[in-house]
C-alpha cells in the first residue's frame, strides 16, 4: 500500500491557477433582479404618495398611516428576528418606550416633537442595553422568555405610574411643528390645500418607511449584515471567524429597539393619545406574525406581511363578528401554501425560482472515474469508518 | 523556544480530566497531525489553542505570547484560525458571502479580494457555485468552503478539526491535497484526524494522543512504519 501523495492530480480541486477559466455569464443575472426590484420599489413609493390626491378620506388615510407604522415595526423586528435570528416576543415594549418617552417629554416638560427625537433614541438604546445586555449572552430560547416578560413589565409599569397617566394614559400630545408652522395649520401645495394633519402624518410615515427600507437593506448587505446572518446560521462558526457574536447580536437588538421607538413616537403624535392598552402582548405577536408571514429576512416580504396583518381586519370589516375567524383562516392557508413566507428571502421575486439553487452545476460529488479506483481502494481502509455518510 | 509551545497542560470539564500533562511543539511552516481515538483529547487540544477552552494548569505560548490571555475573536486577527469539526459553514449565505466573512477581521478590502481570488484558484468548484447557498453544497465542497473561508482571514496557524470526516475517499484525497497546497502558501497547519493514513501522507510530524496526553510522536514518515501506529490506527 502506498502512502505518498499521488502525482497525478484528480480533476477538480487543485488545478494550477491559469487553467481555471470563469464560467460563462449565467442568463439569470443578479444585477437585473436588483434593478427590477428598484423599479418596483420606486413605482410603489410614487403610488403610495399619490393616494391622498385620489382619496383623502380621514378613515382611509388613518388606517394607511397605522399600516405604515406596522411596516416600520415589522422592518425593525426583521433585523432582530430575520437577520440576527433572535426571537423577540416583547418587541412592542420598545414601541411603548418610544411612545411614552416622547409623550411625557412633550406634555410634561415642554419639549417639541422634533426635540424629543434624540431623547427617544437614547431611551431606546438604554432599554435595548438593559434588556439585551444580560440576555444576549444566552441562547435564543432564554431571550424569547425574557423579552416576553419585558414587554409585560413595560406595559404594567406604564399602567401603574403617575407620570405615565396610569390606565388612562397620556392625552393632548402635540403635533409636529417646524419653524412656527405645525401640522394642524394645513398647507397648500400646487393649488391643493391639505387641511388635515392626518395627511401630513401619512406623508411623514411613508418617507420614514422609505428611509428605513433603504437604510436596513444597505446594512443587511454590508459587513454588519453578513455578521448578523453568520451568527444566525452558526454562532460558534461565527466566533471562529473572529466575529464578536455578543456585540453583533446587541447591535441588531439596539437597531431594532431604536426603530420601534421612533415608530412609537410617530404613533403618539399621530393619535395624540396613548394608553397601556395599545402595548399588549397581542401586538408583539401580530408584528412577529407579519415578519414570519411575509418571509423572515426579506424586506419586501415583511412589508407585505405588515400590510396584511394591519389592513386585513379592516377589509374584512363587513363580515363583522366573523372577521377575526376569517383572518385566522387566511393566515393558516398562507402558511400551508407559502411556508417560507409570501415573499421568501431566498427568491428574487415571489414568483421566481429559489435562488439557493444558484446558477452553477448541480451539487453532485465527483463521479467515479475508473482511473481513480486504485486511489479509492488505497484510501478506503483508512477512511472506511465513515465513508457511507457522505451521499 | 518553539514557535508554538504547549507545556504540561491539564484541563478539566467539570470533574472529568480531558488533558493531562500534555506537551508538544509546532514549528513555523510545518504540517503537524494530531492522531488518536475518540475521547483522546484531540478536539479539546484544538479548542485550547483557539481559546475556546482554558487550561487549569500548564503554559501555552505562541510567538512568545501567552495564548491563554487572549479572547478567541482577537486570536483570529492575530493569525490563529480554527476550522470547526463538521463543516460549520453558514448555510443560508452564498459561497461568496461565506468567503467574505472569512475576512471579517481584515481591514483592507483589497487584501480580502485577493485572498478570495486565491481561494477560488485553489478550489475552482467554489467559483462555479459562488452565488449558491452554502447549505446546498455537497459534503466535500462544504469542507473546502470551510477551509477557504479560514484562508481568507490570512491565518499564520490553521487549525483543522477532522477535515476528512464523513467524506468519500476521493474527496478525502482532494481535501488532503488542499492542505498541502495551504502549506505551500506558507501557512502552518495543525490537523486533527481519525483518518491516520490520510493525515500521515501530508503531515511533516505527528503526535498520537491517548487519554489526554502524548503517547507517541515523530516524523510522519517514521510513524507510518511504526508497528504501534500501524496496529492501532492503520488497520494492521
Amino acid at each position: 500500500m502506498s502512502l505518498t501523495i499521488p502525482a497525478r492530480e484528480p480533476d477538480g480541486v487543485l488545478v494550477p491557477p491559469n487553467r481555471h477559466t470563469a464560467p460563462p455569464a449565467p442568463p439569470f443575472s443578479w444585477r437585473s433582479d436588483r434593478a427590477g426590484l428598484s423599479v418596483l420599489g420606486v413605482g410603489v413609493f410614487v403610488a403610495v404618495l399619490l393616494v391622498p390626491f385620489i382619496s383623502a378620506s380621514p378613515y382611509l388615510i388613518s388606517i394607511l398611516t397605522s399600516a405604515m407604522i406596522y411596516v416600520m415595526l415589522a422592518l425593525g423586528l426583521n433585523v432582530v428576528v430575520g437577520y440576527a435570528g433572535l426571537l423577540d416576543l416583547g418587541y412592542i415594549a420598545f414601541f411603548a418606550v418610544g411612545a411614552y418617552t416622547s409623550g411625557i417629554l412633550t406634555t410634561k416638560f415642554g419639549f417639541t416633537m422634533v426635540a424629543a427625537i434624540p431623547v427617544t433614541i437614547a431611551a431606546c438604546i438604554l432599554a435595548g442595553i438593559v434588556i439585551g445586555g444580560p440576555t444576549l449572552r444566552l441562547r435564543s430560547d432564554y431571550l424569547a422568555i425574557v423579552t416576553l416578560g419585558f414587554g409585560e413589565i413595560i406595559r404594567i409599569t406604564a399602567n401603574n405610574l403617575d407620570i405615565t397617566g396610569g390606565p388612562s394614559g397620556i392625552h393632548g400630545i402635540p403635533t409636529w411643528a417646524f419653524f412656527g408652522w405645525d401640522f394642524s395649520k394645513g398647507l397648500s401645495i400646487g393649488g391643493v390645500f391639505f387641511n388635515s394633519k392626518i395627511v401630513f402624518y401619512y406623508f411623514v410615515a411613508v418617507v420614514v418607511v422609505v428611509l428605513g427600507v433603504i437604510g436596513i437593506s444597505r446594512l443587511s448587505r454590508g459587513k454588519m449584515g453578513r455578521a448578523w446572518k453568520a451568527v444566525r446560521d452558526d454562532e460558534d462558526a461565527a466566533e471562529a471567524m473572529g466575529i464578536n457574536t455578543y456585540f453583533t447580536k446587541i447591535t441588531a437588538y439596539i437597531i431594532g429597539a431604536v426603530w420601534a421607538g421612533l415608530a412609537g413616537q410617530l404613533m403618539a403624535a399621530h393619535l395624540s393619545a396613548i394608553s397601556p392598552n395599545s402595548f399588549q402582548f397581542l401586538y408583539s405577536a401580530l408584528i412577529l406574525m407579519a415578519v414570519v408571514l411575509g418571509g423572515m429576512g426579506s424586506t419586501p416580504g415583511v412589508i407585505i406581511g405588515a400590510l396584511f396583518v394591519s389592513l386585513a381586519p379592516e377589509f374584512l370589516r363587513e363580515f363583522s363578528d366573523w372577521r377575526y375567524l376569517l383572518f385566522g383562516v387566511l393566515l393558516v392557508v398562507t402558511m400551508i401554501f407559502r411556508p417560507k413566507g409570501i415573499w421568501p428571502a431566498t427568491s428574487a421575486f415571489p414568483w421566481s425560482r429559489d435562488k439557493r439553487l444558484g446558477t452553477g452545476p448541480k451539487p453532485v460529488e465527483q463521479g467515479l472515474d475508473p482511473r481513480d479506483v486504485a486511489d479509492l481502494e488505497a484510501a478506503e481502509d483508512g477512511a472506511g469508518r465513515r465513508d457511507h455518510h457522505d451521499h | 523556544m518553539s514557535w508554538l509551545n504547549v507545556a504540561a497542560i491539564s484541563l478539566f470539564y467539570g470533574r472529568i480530566q480531558a488533558l493531562e500533562d500534555l506537551s508538544f511543539t509546532i514549528e513555523q511552516g510545518e504540517v503537524v497531525a494530531l492522531l488518536g481515538n475518540n475521547g483522546a483529547g484531540k478536539s479539546t487540544t484544538l479548542n485550547l489553542i483557539s481559546g475556546l477552552v482554558r487550561p487549569s494548569s500548564g503554559t501555552l505560548t505562541w510567538e512568545g505570547r501567552d495564548l491563554t490571555k487572549i479572547a478567541p475573536h482577537h486570536l483570529v486577527a492575530q493569525g490563529i484560525v480554527q476550522v470547526p469539526e463538521g463543516r460549520r459553514i453558514f448555510s443560508t449565505m452564498t459561497v461568496h458571502e461565506n468567503l467574505q466573512l472569512g475576512g471579517y477581521r481584515v481591514k483592507e478590502a483589497a487584501v480580502i479580494a485577493e485572498r478570495i481570488a486565491l481561494a477560488y484558484e485553489l478550489m475552482p468548484r467554489l467559483h462555479d457555485r459562488r452565488d449558491q447557498q452554502g447549505g446546498t453544497l455537497s459534503g466535500g465542497e462544504q469542507q473546502m468552503l470551510a477551509i477557504g473561508r479560514a484562508l481568507v482571514s490570512g491565518p499564520k496557524l490553521l487549525l483543522l478539526d477532522e477535515p476528512s470526516m464523513g467524506l468519500a475517499p476521493l474527496m478525502v484525497n482532494q481535501v488532503m491535497q488542499l492542505i498541502s497546497a495551504v502549506k505551500e502558501q506558507g501557512t502552518t497547519v495543525l490537523v486533527v484526524e481519525q483518518n491516520a493514513k490520510a493525515a500521515l501522507r501530508i503531515a511533516d510530524r505527528a503526535y498520537v494522543l491517548e487519554n489526554g496526553t502524548v503517547s507517541l510522536s515523530g516524523p510522519a514518515s517514521q510513524l507510518v512504519t511504526d508497528s504501534r501506529v500501524v496496529e492501532a490506527y492503520l488497520g494492521g
